[in-house]
């Protein structure tokens, strides 16, 4: 890790209780920007309690996180809003909105409330639906669309939110394969050319070694290990932390760590 | 995004407006709609009418039909945004005002206040049944986030349970009292149908009060409700604050249902089909489909209770009619869309 570049997150002492099923405790946190971090770690570890602590959702009842040098309690849910963007797992909409008003309301921070959005809040809507390829979809009612087409539309949402940081909660947990490499491409595309943080709760462990530069361990509401993915993700942590016998096949240049389970 | 919609909204006022006009004039002594306005005229600048009017139409259309007519209207437009809001927070196209238990506890505060008139025990009628209806309906607003307060984020399902089961306490509840009330349980049957007769000015007035800056508050929140459609974690990702605005849009919503309920009686499907239907024609965006409820929801219950009123040879309580009709024609609706989605 570049140690010249200043923090994005830093974690310290952070315990958060709320049910039985997801506590944190003592999490101590420190992340780069320009970064994909992948967060693994079993059922109720604690992954979507710790998103929604980082995106300021929910608060930690101890320990504090200081977000580019200030508390993130002490920014505005505004002002946060067009730093962070959160892409959810499921998406369920009762409403008829049209594919483009959805992405538009990832432009809600930064227009008013009276006001009309413009040309630049519109060029980035367009922006974003380019490059999840849903313009032709631009009119259609987000209640018909299939659940790969949704979470296109979902993603192009916080893309027009254009943060520095995005959040992606198994954000391709539902989709087929094709559509969740592809939205997988597109995410890390954005950190590498455009410098941004994304921080994905990822199942697929497969997935986070393909896609991701770091990935966090979380096991039983603790950080079980964080590090470079060739470094953490071995055979020995997947046997601790999921009870699972797998072979890493180690990264060659032409392809990532590659995960063998043995299945018997 | 917001280009064509204020015409469609003054289409609807317009609307609203001579619906208004024409039923002033209709009923058992017609006045030609022009007269009505002539009327109208004259007593907004304060002077007299020429001689060509007859003298019996002011006192008609000032005491006796416009304090029905908009009391009926306003009511008609409360219920209908309180529908439009509730539908919008608990992610439920099929909820309404009454979903929360709010009518429940308004009929039981109404039915206490009557059986207390029955047994001698209470002052006049005309004070304590809205007075009673609309502190019964608070306390079963308050019952109902205090069940589902242990759920911090207040979500859709549990709020409705809550209400659910606060409902099905206060009907026995009610059950009881027309027991209690014996032989003269004929006068909460007829309040629990829902009537505007005899409503006068102070209804208006009172109903105006809550329903107007109720309205003003829905349409400032409109916005952040598109964006909760969303869903609470992304709506707080986008900066919204939706704890919040849910809290202040149901208790607005509420209080609205509240005092409508406590004039009326109970009146429903107007909270239900009015946003329904006009989701279906101008879209889910709550800046639009809010304004646009109130003017079709006073539209719809001044039609109706015009219908009660001046044609039908006997007058049908209105509860009864908006449910006779607004029922079959909901089940339509909702049949035709749900095959035109399979299809």
């Amino acid at each position: 890790m570049n140690t010249h570049v200043a923090p994005l997150f830093v974690v310290s002492k952070g315990c958060f209780a709320y049910r039985a099923d997801n506590v944190l405790r003592d999490i101590d946190l420190c992340l780069a920007p320009g970064q994909f971090y992948g967060l693994i770690g079993p059922n109720g570890s604690g992954k979507t309690t710790l998103l929604d602590l980082l995106t300021a959702t929910r608060s930690l009842h101890s320990g504090q996180i200081i977000f580019q040098g200030k508390a993130l309690g002490d920014y505005s849910k505004k002002e946060l809003a067009t730093r962070i963007a959160l892409v959810p797992q499921q998406f369920t909409m009762g409403f008829d909105f049209t594919v483009a008003d959805l992405v538009l309301m990832g432009r809600y921070p930064y227009i008013h409330r009276f006001s009309n959005p413009s040309t630049r809040d519109l060029d980035l809507v367009d922006e974003a639906m380019a490059v999840m390829q849903i313009q032709a979809l631009r009119h259609r009612l987000i209640t018909n669309l299939s659940g790969g087409e949704k979470q296109r539309v979902v993603v192009a949402r916080a893309l027009a939110q254009d943060t520095e940081v995005l959040v992606l909660d198994e954000a391709t947990a539902n989709l087929d394969i094709h559509h969740t490499i592809e939205i997988m491409h597109v995410i890390r595309k954005l950190v590498r050319d455009q410098g941004r943080t994304v921080i994905a709760a990822i199942h697929d462990l497969n997935l986070a070694a393909a896609f991701c530069d770091q990935v966090i361990v979380l096991k039983e509401g603790r950080i079980f290990s964080v590090g470079p993915v060739a470094e953490v993700l071995t055979s020995q942590l997947i046997a601790e932390v999921f009870q699972v016998e797998a072979q890493v096949q180690a990264a060659t240049p032409d392809h990532p760590p590659q995960i063998h389970y043995t299945l018997s | 995004m917001l280009s064509k919609p204020p015409l469609i909204l003054i289409a609807l006022g317009l609307f609203l407006a001579v619906a208004i006009i024409l039923a002033t004039g209709m009923g058992f002594l017609a006045i030609a709609p022009l007269e009505v306005i002539q009327v109208l005229w004259a007593k907004a600048r304060g002077v007299g009418l020429g001689a060509d009017i007859n003298p019996t139409f002011p006192f008609v259309v000032m005491e006796v039909r416009l304090p029905r007519i908009l009391a009926a209207a306003i009511v008609g437009g409360g219920l209908a945004v309180a529908g439009a809001v509730f539908q919008a927070i608990l992610l439920n196209p099929l909820a309404d005002p009454y979903t929360l238990g709010v009518s429940s506890g308004a009929a039981f505060g109404a039915s206490l206040a009557l059986v207390l008139g029955i047994l001698g025990i209470t002052v006049s009628p005309l004070v304590s049944v809205p007075l009673f209806a609309f502190l019964g309906a608070m306390a079963t607003l308050a019952a109902v986030f205090a069940l589902a307060a242990p759920d911090g984020r207040l979500s859709s399902n549990t709020l409705i349970l809550s209400g659910v089961i606060v409902a099905a306490i206060l009907s026995a509840g009610i059950g009881f009292i027309k027991y209690l009330a014996d032989e003269q349980v004929g006068v909460i049957i007829f309040w629990l149908m829902g009537s505007f007769v005899g409503k006068t000015w102070h209804d208006v007035a009172l109903t105006t009060i809550f329903v107007l800056p109720g309205l003003l508050v829905m349409l400032y929140f409109a916005r952040d409700l598109n964006v909760m459609a969303l869903g609470g974690r992304t709506a707080d990702t986008l900066g919204v604050d939706s704890r919040r605005v849910k809290k202040i849009l149901l208790l607005c919503a509420s209080l609205m249902t509240a005092i409508c309920v406590s004039v009326s009686g109970i009146i429903g499907f107007v909270g239900l089909i009015v946003p329904h239907l006009l989701r279906l024609i101008l879209g889910p965006d709550n800046r639009l489909l809010i304004p646009a409820c109130f003017f079709g929801g006073a539209i719809l219950l001044l039609t109706a209770d015009t219908i009660t009123r001046a044609w039908l040879p006997t007058e049908l309580p209105i509860g009864v009619l908006t449910s006779l009709i607004g029922g079959p024609f909901f089940c339509y609706i909702f049949r035709k869309k749900q095959l035109g989605q399979r299809s």
